[in-house]
Parts: C-alpha cells; structure tokens; sequence
C-alpha cells in the first residue's frame, strides 16, 4: 500500500526530505519506507495511534536513534540536500542544525542561564560574556519566557513550572540557531494553559524554523499546523493540507483515527 | 546452656500463645453473624505471641546479665570461703576454676582449693537455673494472659501490632546510634584522662612523636607527644597520595564503565574492579612493601636521589590508592547511570558530544553520588593500617618528601595499645586521644562534604 499524498499542495522546497526510510529496531520494522518534505514556511503535524512509529521517525530527523544501539536507518534522509547519514556527515553539526524538544522537559539541573547558554558555549557561537548574555536574552525573548524569568536568571531551570520547562527546553534548543526544530509531543506532560501558551509560541517560531511537531491531541494537529502527515504501523498513510486531512480524508484508516474509531 | 533452654522455652511459649490466640479469633469470626471482625485471626494471634515473647526477652536479658553474680554471692556463702585468698586476682582464678568443673568445661581442678567449691557451684547453678525457667515461665504467662484476656472480636489487634513492629524497628535503629555514643563516649573519657597528663596544646601542635612506655608515668615528657608527624602522615598517604591515585582512576574507569563499555564488557569488568575490594588489606601490604616499594626506591637513586629508603610514603599510598579504586568507582558508577536518560538525551539533541555531555551534564548531575564515594574512600584510606605498618614503617616523620618512611594515625594507635606500657602509662593513653581526633576530623569531613554537595548539586527533580 503506498502513500496517499494530496494533490493540491503547494510547490516549496523542501529543508528536509526522507525518500523510501524505513527504521529497524534490531530484526523488528519500526517505520516502513516513508517519504516525505519538509518545508520551512509550514508546521507539520505527525499524527497516529500510539506505536505507529511517528517518534522513531521524528527522531530520525536528527539521529538521535544512533543513541539506540540496534536501531538502524535504510534509505535516505537529506538536509539542503546533503544526506545525513553520509559517513561524511559530523552528527554534531547536524544536531546543531536540526534541535528537537522532548515529550517531558529536560532542563540541565543547571541555572537558567547556563542551560541557554550550553548550546552557544559548546558550539562556540558566542565570543566573550556580553555577546553570549545576548543570546540568552534572545533565546528566551525568541521563547516567551524573557519576561517571566529575567530577575532570576540564575535560579535553577528545575524550579520553574513544567510550562516554563518546557519554553526553557524551546529556548535552549533555539539558542544555537537550529534551522529545523522537531518536538516530540511537546505538551503531553502539560496542563491545557502551558499548553496553549507553547502553542502560540510555536505559531510565533513558524516560519522563521521549519518546525516538526508529534502529537496525539488532533485538536493540537489542527490548531497549530498546516501540514499533517497520518502514520499507522510504521507506515506513512496520508500526508496533506491540515484542513484536507481533518475535513477530506481520503483514506478510509485517517477517517476512522480523526472521527475516533481507534487510537 | 540455661541461656539456650530459656530461649527454646520463650519461642515455644510464644507458639503455643500464637496458636491458641488464633484459635481464639476463629471462633469470633464464626461467632459473629457477617464472618467479620475488626483485625485478621493471624494479628489476634502475633498479638498474643509477641506479649509473651518480648518480656520473656527482656527478662533473659537482664537474668544473664544478673545471674553470674547471684551465682557467685551464694558461693561465697559456704563455710570454705573462709580459706580463699583476700587478693582478687587469685580468688577470681580459684572461683573460676571450680566453675569450669561445676559446668562440665573442664575435668578437674588445677587449684586444691578450688575442689572445696565445685559442689556449691553445682548446687548454685542447678537452683538457679530452675529460678530462671520458673521467672520465665511466669513472665510468659502474666504476659500472655494480659494479651489473651484483651481479645475480643472489635479489638483492633491489627494495629496494635504494627505499633509493637515499629517500636521493634526504632529499637533495631537505636542500637546503632546508642553504639556511636557509646564509643564516642568511652573515647571521651579516656582521652581526658590523657589530657590530664599531657598538655593538649603540646599534644596537637607538637612536631616530634616518640612517646616512651619505659619512661616515668607521673612525669611525661610532654615534648615527646607532638602528634603533628602522626597528623601530617596520615593526610599525605591518605588523604592526598591515595587519593591522586583513585578519584581520577575511579572516574574514569566509572565514566567507561556506563558510558562507553560495551555492555557484555560491563558485566565482566564491573564485579572484577569490586573485587579489588574484597582483597584483604594484608595482601595489599605484602604488595607494597615486596614489589612496589624496593621499585620506588630502585627508581629514586637511579634518578640521583641520597636519602631513598624502602619503606616510603609513596608506596604506601598509591597501593593505598588501588585499593580504593572501587569505593570510588562504583559509587560514582551508579550515581552516573541513575542520571535520567532525559539529561543524555537533552545535551546530545543540542548537538554536544559524548565526551562533552558527560562532562558537562552528567558528571554534575552525579556528584552527590561522587562526591560520596570518595568520602567513604577518605575514610576508608585514613582508617588503614596494615598497608602502612607494611610499607611506611612506625617511624615518625615530619616531612613531605614522598621517597621517606612515615607513620599514621592508626598505626601509631596500635603500636601504643601493645606495646609493653601498662595501660594508664600516658604513652598507652595516647591512643585514645589519638582515636579522638580521627573520629573528630571524619566526622568533620563528612559534615564538610554534605554541606559541599548541597551547594553545588545540580538536582534533577
């Protein structure tokens, strides 16, 4: 069975594209030759029940399998055409190119300060004290927490809320000037006002980063994205417009997961 | 003997307690019309059994503590006691020597005298052996009975008996902390007596050690128990030569072990490093004074040094340091791997590398754990004594020269407890003191090292 991918899209190119991917977990297909762009000027949603793969496919994006000793990626992923998986590729500077936030903030047990400025300090981005104080700010500006925690900016990135955590790892992963940002369920482990505050803050960031969001809450598919992508068992059902995919499935599995007959 | 007959006589007692409460219980629960009542028959029955074990308990204890001494009074009450000796040194031997006999430890009598009181012993055991299981049996029973009269089908048994398991519990903890103050305390009083002889200002801030146990007990030198050799030894072979070797080793080998080693590797090197532990320190001492020592000397006059001895600090310390190893490693190698997966995850997707993330993220987020092994690796290196007895000889010296012999704190201690003073000669008395000031300066290093790693944790959650 192959992909279903609306006609009416527009032509825009693509930051990243995966062409026939499939992912394995030892002897186990956990993605199943998945196709798809990326493009800079939408979001785009990875929608689907639990276990379909959309995490193991987020997280190739950026090779953070590579830390799973037997998982293990065929086909092709590229960056501005440059395929990440080539041996000649520094898996460092892909990350720098490519962040990610996870389902439940990660902040470094660090102060505030310090983890914004942990991207800069080891990518070297920042000369002297005064340029990398400017980052911080605009990192944390950028993320919608400036105002909130300008006055204790050396107190631990622990002690804030979980909805601040969260903006806090957002900050930290825009501090070293990524190009693609993916989350990864970026608001599962928060309540619905963090929620809708991380929601406005990725509208805010859309644009400007190509920006990959996994997510079980359809409604959040629908409120912060253009561009959704249904995966079911590993396998990539139906990618197109949000509006399409919720109003217009023409699959009849995306029917059945939007209208919540499974998942 | 009797001790074992009491105790087989509290746990049958509390047996047949355990089965008749429970057999009581039963029939309230067939008694009562719904089949319920307020606890569980096997708590009626702990209940009862616990009532009767636990004074009988503390009867025996203060029976075998009392016992002995009743024992002897009723000796001492026959005629023959008239003949013994005033000296209690020899009386002591002669009563003992019939009690060996009375108890079957021994066949015969070495001591004449000693014959005339074999029979009274005899007698005075067997009746009070018969008190103790007489005593017994009632403490059992009164406490029984007081249980037993107490259930009824709403008694709350359960919960009495969880307030019973938790006194037991605080009983278990209070023996620790009682045995701390105990010896703190015995420390204590020992080491006022040698302050009253030796000036503590000459004591703690003098620079030569060499007490002497032939030397008149009421006058001291007190020039002669200047412990700064003592301090300054057991600072340098464990508190900083060891510990050169081990923190960095330990580390590091913690740092492969989680993060790089493969993990079938893991399982191998993992118990093999903790076995180092487990060599006992005499081996170590073997180590240094026979290989590693004669090397250090062989190594130091080749590169032109005079005064090299074979007993030096250095060998000492960097056995010392091997042997700590593990402390070090496996405490830091657990802190490291409990450090949530969310923290690798988070500094590897901002494009840090391995290295980078240990060191930045990792290492940090694991230092209360690191910093706690190499405690216990400091107290551990300042506590020994076999290594240095072996490799840095008694002699001591005030120097920091690695290459020369010098002593410790603790091996100074046993050499003043057998050595040939008698014992409230101050030479013997030092030790104490000397005891009194490790335990003060490791429970000062301890305290410090709390107080550090609160400052400086990086708590994740």
């Amino acid at each position: 069975m192959v992909t279903v991918v609306h006609e009416n899209l527009e032509n825009v190119d693509a930051k990243m594209s995966a062409r026939d991917v499939s992912v394995f977990y030892g002897q186990k297909k956990a993605i199943d030759d998945v196709s798809i762009d990326i493009p800079t000027e939408y979001v785009t949603a990875f929608i689907g029940p639990s276990g379909c793969g959309k995490s193991t496919f987020l997280r190739s994006l950026n090779r953070m399998n590579d830390t799973i000793p037997s998982a293990r990626v065929e086909g092709e992923i590229t960056l501005d055409g440059e395929n990440i998986y080539s041996p000649k590729l520094d898996v460092v500077q892909l990350r720098a190119r490519v962040g990610m936030v996870f389902q439940k903030p990660n902040p470094f047990p660090k102060s505030i300060y310090e983890n914004i400025a942990y991207g800069p300090k080891i990518h070297g981005l920042a000369e002297g004290k005064d340029e990398l104080d400017a980052v911080v700010e605009k990192s944390l500006r950028r993320a919608g927490l400036w105002e909130e925690v300008k006055d204790r900016l050396q107190d631990s990135g622990t002690a804030l809320s979980g909805g601040q955590q969260q903006r806090l790892c957002i900050a930290r992963a825009i501090a070293v000037d990524p190009e693609v940002i993916l989350m990864d369920e970026p608001c599962s482990a928060l309540d619905p006002i963090a929620t809708a505050k991380i929601e406005e803050l990725i509208d805010d960031l859309n644009g400007r980063y190509a920006i990959v969001i996994v997510t079980h809450s359809m409604q959040q598919a629908a409120r912060v994205s253009q561009r959704t992508a249904f995966f079911h068992l590993g396998k990539m059902v139906e990618y197109g417009r949000t509006s399409d995919i919720f109003t217009n499935p023409i699959e009849q599995r995306t029917q059945d997961y939007i209208t919540g007959r499974y998942g | 003997m009797s001790l074992t007959i009491l105790l087989l006589l509290a746990l049958g007692l509390g047996l047949a307690g355990w089965l008749a409460a429970r057999a009581r219980a039963w029939t309230f629960r067939r008694a009562s019309s719904h089949g319920r009542i307020a606890s569980l028959p096997n708590y009626h029955a702990w209940y009862v059994a616990l009532w009767i074990v636990l004074p009988v308990l503390i009867f025996i204890g203060i029976w075998s503590a009392v016992a002995p001494g009743l024992i002897t009074q009723s000796v001492l009450a026959s005629p023959a006691a008239d003949q013994l000796p005033a000296f209690g040194f020899q009386r002591q031997t002669i009563l003992n020597e019939a009690r060996a006999v009375a108890t079957g430890a021994s066949q015969a009598v070495f001591n004449p005298l000693a014959r005339e009181f074999v029979e009274p012993y005899r007698e005075a055991l067997s009746r009070y052996n018969w008190i103790g299981i007489i005593v017994t049996l009632l403490v059992a029973f009164l406490g029984g009975a007081y249980a037993f009269l107490r259930l009824k089908p709403d008694f709350a048994a359960r919960n009495r008996v969880e307030k019973i398991v938790m006194a037991i519990l605080l009983g278990a903890s209070l023996v620790a902390i009682l045995t701390t103050l105990g010896i703190f305390v015995s420390l204590v009083f020992e080491t006022v007596r040698f302050f009253g002889m030796v000036n503590p200002i000459d004591f703690l801030f003098g620079a030569h050690w060499g007490p002497d146990p032939m030397a008149n007990a009421a006058n001291p030198d007190a020039s002669r128990y200047g412990a700064i050799p003592l301090f300054w030894g057991t600072l340098f072979i464990g508190a900083i030569i060891a510990m050169i070797v081990a923190i960095p080793l330990g580390l590091m080998s913690a740092i492969y072990l989680t993060q790089y080693a493969d993990p079938r590797l893991r399982t191998w090197v993992k118990p093999a490093l903790e076995i180092l532990a487990g060599v006992p320190t005499v081996v170590y001492g073997y180590f240094a004074a026979l290989t590693i020592a004669p090397a250090i000397r062989d190594f130091a006059i080749s590169l032109g040094a005079t005064s090299a001895s074979s007993e030096s600090a250095l060998a000492a310390g960097l056995v010392m340091g091997v042997m700590i190893i593990p402390f070090v490693s496996s405490m830091a190698d657990d802190s490291i791997a409990a450090v949530p997966q969310a923290m690798r995850d988070g500094s590897l997707a901002m494009g840090a590398t391995k290295n980078e993330t240990i060191r930045r993220v990792l290492v940090p987020a694991a230092l209360p754990g690191i910093v706690a092994g190499v405690m216990l690796a400091v107290s551990r290196a300042i506590g020994e004594t076999m290594i240095v007895v072996m490799a840095a000889s008694t002699a001591a010296n005030l120097s920091a020269n690695p290459l020369e012999s010098m002593t410790t704190v603790t091996v100074q201690i046993v050499a003043m407890l057998t050595g040939e003073g008698s014992f409230d000669h101050p030479a013997t008395l030092s030790a104490f003191a000397l005891g009194f000031v490790l335990f003060l300066v490791t429970l000062a290093l301890n305290f410090i090292a709390l107080r550090v790693v609160k400052r400086f944790r990086e708590a994740y959650e």
